[in-house]
């Protein structure tokens, strides 16, 4: 680990360990072991069935597409699928949970270890293990804000499937977490599994983190509960490292507890309730069988699986040219690298990726629109690269032209048509320009001769203002450096 | 295995039942009994036995993920102590 990552305390410096449990939901039309709607917003206790309610007599039947999905996503992260796993209670009491236990899988999950790659701002990657996914239920929601004396209870949640993906300890510092929130949440977006929406509570995390001397034992962690963003994950993370730093620094030991981050304040506090209830008394659930299924079925999926993250990144870089940093931006949202690859499409993809990073993420960005709306197609955006490409207009003119097709919403040939921008390649004409600029400026082409060299740039400059940006680059180059020459 | 009082109340209190403690013994030796007698189970070797799930030769069934159920909030509410239009309301959880 790289020294970088040390926080330096009084006492020298130190590394934080983070490890990350994230609840993704199943995005199924029903829960996992009831046919209730899962649709979020609905009026309090509307998608309730009465096994959801905990009723006496009612029965668990488990959703085969909520399975199917557990294991696209632990193909996804490239893990090992168990064939044979095993639903179990973990017993707890709170308000919103009717049943007294939540069904979920203890010992034996549907699937084991795996990993994920991070991608790194510097274009390198590092590898997160992965110690397991498992499916449980989702609990109902409490609103304690609505009365002084009594806290509502919708159970609509109660019930939903969830996806808890267990990381392994290796992340060093918020950064690398915040990363490998955003990865796992593009890899659930690509397979379809979970629709990521951190603002529902689609997606959350719950956060360990400890402190400890670089290459000492682990110290004592506290859980930090249901962060709902990446910013608030690393604020989190940053807040709670310093104030275990601080504790041991001043000679404290860490309490293992569960901790709530305040969004408000930026701090996280105990969350002194849940003590007590770290005694889960987990058993096997005798109203489910274990679930089992073929290593075919299983095989039949890996082969539908669509193209991941990683492995579209590979081909951006390999047959396409793209560095590799420009490859994980696109391949973040698979709208954008959809967008990209027909942009690129019989064209320079280099080019074509310099102009989707910069350009239309820049104006795109800038409109407040999505991509749907947004008046720039890829088919636009090609044909403005292919008047660069052929030579019809400068990259540097592209970008007022590009400019230009958003305010307007033409194409980019109809404007440089309207607005004479083609781009001069006749040299004869450019020739003309550089003698106008030579003999308006003869003192600085006698200083250029006399071994000024860097008076070029000048001359450059002016001799594409004098042609309006229209002249070629190149030809106006290697032009002026024969005519300066002599 | 057997029990004393402090498990005991440890055990009422995560399921939140009131106990006094005058009930604390009596329910412990009781509770030590039918621990015992399930105990006898440990006499029979189970090494390289897997656990029994089912005593029919059954497969769990799975079910179409399909909306069926739900749209229902007066069944639902129909048995509760104390209800705010159709919400639960419970006495106050402090987080």
């Amino acid at each position: 680990m790289a020294e970088k990552d040390y926080i330096q305390g009084a006492t020298g410096p130190w590394e934080i360990v983070i490890g990350m449990e994230v609840h993704a939901q199943v995005s199924s039309k029903s829960k996992l072991f009831s046919g209730a709607d899962t649709t979020f917003g609905a009026e309090p206790n509307h998608q309730v069935s009465l096994v959801d309610a905990a009723m006496p007599g009612m029965l668990p039947v488990i959703n085969a597409y909520c399975v199917e999905q557990a294991v696209r996503t632990g193909l996804g992260l490239k893990a090992q699928i168990n064939l044979h796993s095993v639903f179990d209670r973990k017993n707890y009491f709170y308000a919103d949970l009717p049943q007294g236990y939540q069904i979920s899988q203890y010992l034996q999950p549907i699937v084991g270890k795996g990993e994920l790659l991070l991608d790194m701002p510097d274009g390198s990657t590092r590898t997160i293990g992965i110690t397991r996914l498992h499916l449980e239920q989702d609990a109902g929601k409490s609103l304690h804000d609505q009365s002084p004396r009594e806290s509502f209870i919708d159970l609509n949640r109660s019930g939903v499937a969830l996806m808890e993906i267990v990381s392994e300890p290796d992340m060093r510092n918020s950064e690398e977490a915040g990363l490998y929130l955003k990865k796992l949440r593009t890899i659930v977006r690509y397979l379809g599994t979970c629709d990521g929406n951190m603002d529902e509570g689609s997606m959350r995390a719950d956060v360990n983190v400890s402190v400890r001397k670089p290459g000492g034992p682990l110290g004592t962690r506290c859980e930090i509960k249901n962060v709902n963003s990446v910013r608030f994950v690393q604020q989190a993370i940053e807040y709670e490292a310093r104030r275990q730093i601080e504790i041991l620094e001043d000679g404290g030991k860490i309490d293992q507890e569960t901790r709530l981050f305040d969004t408000g304040k930026g701090v996280t506090r105990s969350m002194r309730s849940k003590e007590e209830a770290h005694d889960y008394r987990y058993f096997p659930d005798p109203d489910l069988l274990p679930l089992e299924f073929e290593q075919s079925w299983v095989d039949g999926i890996k082969a539908a699986l669509p193209e991941l993250p990683d492995e579209k990144k590979a081909r951006f870089i390999e047959k396409l040219g793209l560095s590799p940093y420009d490859a994980a931006v696109l391949v973040a949202e698979k709208e954008s690298a959809d967008f990209y690859e027909k942009v690129a499409k019989g064209r320079d993809g280099k080019l074509a990726a310099n102009w989707v990073i910069t350009e239309y993420f820049g104006l795109l960005n800038k409109s407040g629109q999505s991509m749907e709306e947004f008046v720039i197609t890829a088919e636009k955006l090609g044909g403005l690269i292919d008047l660069i490409s052929d030579n019809t207009i400068s990259n540097r003119l592209a970008k007022d032209v590009f400019a230009l097709m958003v305010e307007t919403g033409k194409d980019a040939a109809t404007i440089v048509e309207e607005k004479g921008m083609k781009q001069v390649t006749d040299t004869g004409a450019i020739e003309k320009v550089i003698d106008e600029v030579m003999a308006a400026n003869q003192d600085k082409v006698a200083e250029y001769r006399s071994g000024k060299d860097k008076l070029f740039g000048f001359f450059v400059g002016q001799t594409m203002k004098a042609s309006g940006g229209k002249a070629n680059p190149a030809a106006v180059n290697e032009l002026l450096k024969k005519k300066l020459a002599g | 295995m057997s029990l004393d009082k402090a498990a005991v109340a440890k055990i009422a209190k995560l399921a939140r039942l009131k106990m006094e403690p005058d009930r604390q013994e009596p329910l412990a030796s009781e509770l030590n009994r039918i621990l015992s007698f399930v105990e006898e189970l440990q006499s029979v070797n189970t090494d390289n036995v897997p656990p029994m799930t089912s005593v029919t030769p059954m497969k769990l069934r799975q079910r179409e993920d399909a909306v069926t159920d739900g749209g229902q909030p007066e069944a639902v509410l129909k048995n509760a102590p104390q209800r705010q239009g159709d919400f639960y309301t419970v006495p106050k959880v402090v987080e």
